[in-house]
């Protein structure tokens, strides 16, 4: 098995042009979530039940979530965090698939992903509360605290990453593992429990987004 | 035995080490939330969801503790920077 478990397999290597397993693996997923928003609009278009029922189900229940997390009004982000939850919650279950692999369990994408909850908060924050006051709240409790605030900042964001990176990775190590010592439908308990971690940490990344960003948003309104 | 003999076994238990010692402190701490979690969920039944909620995003958290014990020890183990300077 080698370092397989930590690094993505190649599918395509043409002279410079090194094509990693975890793109085409994003690309599934980006055309899984492509076909179901069609079909929600088709269904939309017809005025009928079914697709668009279910995205209006997970839209509120997303928002819901989102308004108990933040106290404030989520509304002008919940297209990133469904977004990210959609997304992370597909890579994850992925894994499951034969043949393969979540694009999560990649350093690289969950990086991606990280670095976008880093730029989306003072992009938030920006936003709502103007220049000088997103940047005043560095310095709020006492600006003595200002190196603390910046160090948390990005130790957070590598934390998000290496958060999902490690229980994604993990789980698909373990099941490889399995596999090999054990046999065939073995590792099947495992990979039930790999749909559960999955969805929870598609969850926790949408809830600590909505923690982050509500939180450079808020303090303008308190 | 030569140098990197040596360095690979060191390595090996030094990653085993750092899984088990690693996991203490999450484990207990996550043993302690919800116990935490539950004996509140037993008093007021009415905010288990609300609980429960911030029950999950703590438990993430502390595993995470555990899951960066994790990595290093698999950096250690596959993706060591150091086995260049023994010709491997």
């Amino acid at each position: 098995m080698g370092a397989r478990g930590i690094f993505p397999d190649v599918v395509l290597r043409r002279g410079a042009v090194v094509v990693t397993g975890t793109v085409l693996y994003s690309l599934i997923v980006s055309v899984i979530l492509i076909v179901f928003a069609l079909l929600v609009r088709r269904g939309l278009k017809r005025g009928g039940s079914g697709w668009p029922v279910a995205a209006e189900f997970l839209i509120e229940h997303l928002e819901g979530i989102m308004q108990e997390m933040s106290d404030s009004d989520p509304r002008s982000y919940t297209p990133l965090v469904g977004t990210m939850a959609l997304f992370i919650g597909i890579s994850n279950l992925l894994g499951l698939a034969p043949g393969m692999r979540s694009p999560t369990a990649d350093f690289s994408t969950t990086a991606a992903l990280a670095v976008l909850v880093f730029l989306a908060v003072p992009f938030y924050g920006i936003r709502t509360r103007g220049v000088r006051g997103y940047l005043s709240h560095y310095a709020e409790p006492s600006p003595f605290l200002l190196p603390l605030e910046i160090v948390t900042e990005f130790s957070r964001t590598l934390a998000l990453a290496v958060r999902l990176f490690g229980n994604v990775m993990s789980e698909e190590l373990i099941i490889a593992v399995l596999l090999m010592i054990a046999g065939l439908l073995i590792p099947v308990p495992l990979m039930l429990l790999a749909v559960l971690t999955g969805v929870v940490q598609a969850y926790i990344f949408a809830v600590l987004t909505v923690v982050y960003v509500s939180a450079a948003v808020r303090a303008h309104s308190s | 035995m030569d140098t990197y003999t040596i360095f690979v076994v060191v390595i090996m238990v030094v990653a085993g080490l750092t899984v088990a010692i690693g996991t203490i402190g999450p484990a207990r701490a996550q043993g302690q939330s919800i116990v935490s979690a539950l004996d509140a969920i037993a008093r007021q039944p009415d905010s288990a969801d609300r609980i429960s909620r911030t029950l999950f995003v703590g438990l993430a958290m502390i595993e995470s503790l555990a899951i960066y014990c994790l990595v290093i020890a698999l950096i250690l183990l596959f993706a060591n920077p150091f086995g260049k300077f023994f010709g491997h």
